[in-house]
């Protein structure tokens, strides 16, 4: 494949690929995305995420396609089809599972490429905007997650969307009329079943498809970064002909730059990849077929029971994946204070290019004290998570308000020190 | 007739809570999806003494009949005591308004009873009721206090009768059910009575999700088979990636 | 393109067994896919047999029952609907029941177990709509037959027996399910034998 150029194929097959590509650029589209796209030599362990999203997010599509034909979205019919495809549909079971499963997979997956981008700098410049589609896609994940989990419309589904929901009536003003127009009844009801079913399976998962085209589009203008964190296209002429890698890259990225320590997206990435679908479908399906509600963290039991409005479960939090925001919503005692937190919580997220004022990417390469905060960061998160999960208690309180401090406490320490960090020297070239 | 077991577990617990709530220590149900002898019995016990007025609205008798080895003639004949079809779900025909004025609330499905609240729960909650003469049926459950349903599984057991003793919690005196014994006026011994509860708690946990034992076999499967492919995808990568190093 | 040698037929071989792999793999992942279209046993269930009580059924009378969501009529044949039928077979496409719309214990002369007793799924062969059944006036289709079945959609016609006549859309004669007589005044529609 890499030695193949635009419009120069024969045969049967080369004549039909080459009338395709008299009309749509098929061949320089794999070319220049695939398979003379240049990726950095020395991509890790937590390079494999990106891809792995990519699978979850078709699985999420496909078994969501096939839940659809068989679930009745009403107040009346949730609960009882969502066990008419448990029991009745053949392997409706399995597509099921696999798609609740999926769902916590999506947020496992997403959560370890976030920290990847944190730890390798990849946010900083020029790859601003690729985190931006990144933190939209994160919100639009979210969304999706939290429409989806009404839809069994069991006892979890319905007071976990009570509690979401009434976030906004923390919003001064119109904050009760808005709860209202968001449900679309005095409470959470059929109406609001139905419109978040819409918004799950067309507007929003329209949304994310085009966000991770943007997200890819951006990732490839710019180039991948890597775990040195150092760039591996240089200013056109500044590098030795011998010092160039002996793989053929596409001339739209050639012209442009020089380029070093780079090999061709396929078939090195993509094999890897493979082998990194392999490892993940193995810890996937054993969820899947042996472990479904991964004790209680991927299906809450009180989401067995159907929804009643008049009752609300002993204990009651999201699931594991927001968590970590419920959290932090908790520990202000204040309503709105609360929400303001939970939000600025992902907005300084998606700020971090800017706060983050070091030159220096990745983290092999930065400060003691950079290390450390990223450190106490992963503590403060997994804590918050836990803490988020658990029925309110002295202790919890307590270690979600520290946590929380120091939640913000990253992004300003972060601010701070990096304007005049310590770093260690770069590499000129990449490691190994 | 003393229940040993029961005694010698229950002696144990040192906070056996009278309050509602997770804090009750619960016994080990120890059952077998694997043992169809024992779901069988289950199903039996179920549509003899719950299906009166418990439901199990999704899930269908023939299906039932399928998993757990009862020819569907048979399973016809012997566990639907009305006109069902066999194809049918497995309901009764109390009207839900009715049961609500007679026991407080209506009777509960049991379809997935086991996935809300464990099959631990349900065994543990099955040899907890004793006699309480303030209770409308003259029976109290100490894993469900003032529960609103009677023991009907008491011509099997026998009277169960609680001692109590008082213990202090946060600061305030309450009764505990320390052990429960029966007066051995039962069908079955205490041990027998285990068993039965054992069997109507592995039959719930089966119809909680029918699909479980399919899917651990098919699961293996898939697993091998992903652990093969893993295999393969490795020896490639490092192929091609020979290129690289 | 790589200066290091190359195994090129490991490669391949490696290249090959692994596609071939995962091929399968995608294979047994479509299967829920597909399988999850089958009637599902909400469908099987509402698709059981039917039992029918034809102890009120008079002389000329249908009744219709539904079976696996379709119409299957049951009529009361008089002696004269009977007679009437061996009139009009040069006209029909398949007077002898030759296609099998109909299991052997239907055919026969009157496609049924029973001469008087008719039992057919109610959907004309041609694009299912289900016809009309005439009891009398049916002479106004074809001369010298007072009834049978008339299809409005696209005009088929059909006599007393099910069986279609020529020169109308509808290429077969009507559908006779599987059915059984449990005792006299009681049919199951949809089981040929009781189990």
């Amino acid at each position: 494949m890499a030695g193949k150029q635009d419009n120069a194929s024969t045969g049967v097959v080369g004549n039909v690929i080459n009338w395709i590509d008299d009309r749509i650029p098929m061949t320089r589209v794999w070319n220049m995305h695939i398979a003379q796209y240049p990726a950095p030599k020395n991509f890790n362990f937590w390079y494999l995420f990106g891809s792995l999203a990519i699978l979850v997010l078709v699985n999420q599509i496909l078994t969501g396609i096939w839940l659809t034909m068989s679930y009745v979205p009403s107040a009346e019919g949730a609960f009882a089809s969502i066990e008419y495809i448990m029991r009745d549909v053949e392997y409706g079971w399995l597509l099921r599972y696999m798609h609740s499963t999926g769902a916590s997979a999506f947020f496992v997956v997403v959560y370890l490429h976030m920290f990847r981008g944190m730890i390798y700098g990849s946010y900083q410049k020029p790859r601003e905007l690729l985190w931006l589609f990144g933190m939209l896609i994160f919100l639009a994940l979210m969304a999706e997650a939290f429409m989806g989990y009404l839809l069994p419309w069991g006892q979890m589904s319905f007071w976990g969307a009570q509690v979401i929901i009434s976030l906004f009536g923390a919003i001064p003003v119109i904050g009760d009329d808005l709860t209202q127009w968001i449900r679309g009844d005095y409470v959470i009801s059929g109406a609001t079943l139905n419109r978040f079913f819409a918004l799950h399976v067309i507007a929003l998962p329209l949304v994310l498809v085009i966000l991770v085209f943007l997200h890819i589009v951006a990732l490839h203008e710019v180039g991948s970064n890597n775990p040195d964190g150092v760039d591996i296209k240089r200013k056109k002429g500044s590098v030795a002909e011998e010092d160039k890698p002996k793989f053929q890259f596409h001339e739209y990225y050639t012209n442009k730059k020089d380029i070093v320590d780079a090999i061709p997206f396929h078939p090195y990435y993509t094999v890897k990849d493979v082998l990194g679908v392999a490892g993940f479908l193995i810890f996937f399906c054993w969820v899947v077929f042996f472990a479904p509600e991964m004790g209680g963290f991927f299906l809450e039991a009180p989401n067995f029971e159907a929804a009643n409005p008049l009752k609300t479960p002993e204990h009651i939090f999201p699931v594991w994946y927001f968590t970590p925001f419920y959290a932090i919503l908790r520990a202000i005692p204040d309503k709105l204070m609360g929400v303001i937190a939970m939000g600025a919580s992902i907005v300084l997220l998606a700020l971090l290019p800017w706060l983050d004022r070091g030159k220096v990417r990745s983290i092999r390469y930065r400060s003691k004290w950079h290390k450390l905060n990223i450190a106490q960061f992963v503590v403060t998160f997994i804590i918050l998570g836990w803490a988020g999960a658990t029925p309110q208690t002295d202790l919890s309180t307590v270690l979600s308000r520290i946590t929380t401090v120091t939640y913000f406490m990253f992004f300003v320490l972060l601010f701070v020190y990096s304007k005049n960090e310590q770093t260690k020297p770069l590499p000129e070239r990449l490691t190994k | 007739m003393m229940k040993k077991l029961i005694i010698g577990l229950f002696a144990l617990l040192p906070t056996f809570a009278m309050a509602a709530g997770p804090s009750v220590p619960l016994l080990e149900s120890n059952h077998d999806l694997t043992d169809n002898a024992s779901l069988q019995r289950g199903a039996k016990l179920f549509m003899n003494y719950c299906l009166g007025c418990h439901q199990m609205q999704y899930q269908r008798y023939e299906r039932t009949f399928r998993d757990i080895g009862i020819p569907v003639e048979i399973g016809q004949e012997t566990l639907i005591f009305d006109d069902s079809k066999v194809g049918s779900h497995i309901k009764n025909s109390i009207e839900i308004d009715d049961a609500a004025k007679w026991f407080g609330a209506p009777p509960p499905d049991l379809t997935l009873v086991a996935r809300v609240r464990g099959a631990d729960w349900i065994y543990t909650y099955l040899k907890s009721f004793y006699v309480d003469e303030s209770r409308p049926f003259g029976v109290n459950n100490s894993v469900f206090p003032s529960v609103g349903m009677p023991h009907v599984l008491q011509e099997l057991q026998g009277v169960p009768t609680a001692r109590f003793e008082e213990v202090e919690e946060h600061g305030v005196k309450v009764k505990k059910v320390v052990e429960i014994t029966t007066d051995g006026s039962g069908e079955l011994s205490t041990d027998e009575y285990d068993q039965a509860v054992r069997d109507l708690t592995n039959f719930m946990a089966y119809v909680g999700e029918p699909t479980r034992l399919k899917s651990e076999a098919l699961g293996y499967k898939v697993l091998g088979f992903l652990v093969i492919l893993f295999i393969l995808a490795f020896f490639l990568k490092k192929e091609y990636w020979r290129d690289v190093h | 393109m790589s200066n290091a040698p190359v195994d090129n037929s490991r490669r391949r071989f490696l290249t090959i067994a692994t596609s071939v792999v995962g091929g399968v793999g995608a294979a047994g992942a479509a299967v829920p896919f597909i399988a999850s279209w089958n009637p599902s046993e909400r469908a099987k269930s509402a698709g059981a047999p039917v039992e029918v009580d034809i102890s009120k059924l008079e002389p000329g009378q249908l009744i219709r029952v539904e079976w696996r969501g379709k119409p299957v009529w049951v009529i009361n044949r008089t002696p004269k609907m009977l007679e009437q039928m061996k009139a009009h077979e040069g006209q029909l496409r398949d007077p002898q029941s030759e296609e099998p719309q109909q299991l052997d214990s239907a055919k026969n002369e009157y496609r049924s177990k029973r001469p008087e007793i008719f039992v057919a799924v109610g959907i004309c062969t041609h694009l299912g709509c289900s016809p009309s059944f005439f009891n009398g006036g049916f002479g106004e289709f074809v001369e010298g037959t007072e009834s049978g079945f008339f299809c409005p959609c696209h005009g088929s016609k059909f006599d007393m027996a099910g069986r279609v006549f020529q020169a109308v859309p509808a290429p077969l004669n009507l559908e006779i399910p599987p059915y059984t007589f449990i005792d006299d005044t009681t049919i199951l529609v949809g089981e040929e034998e009781v189990a």
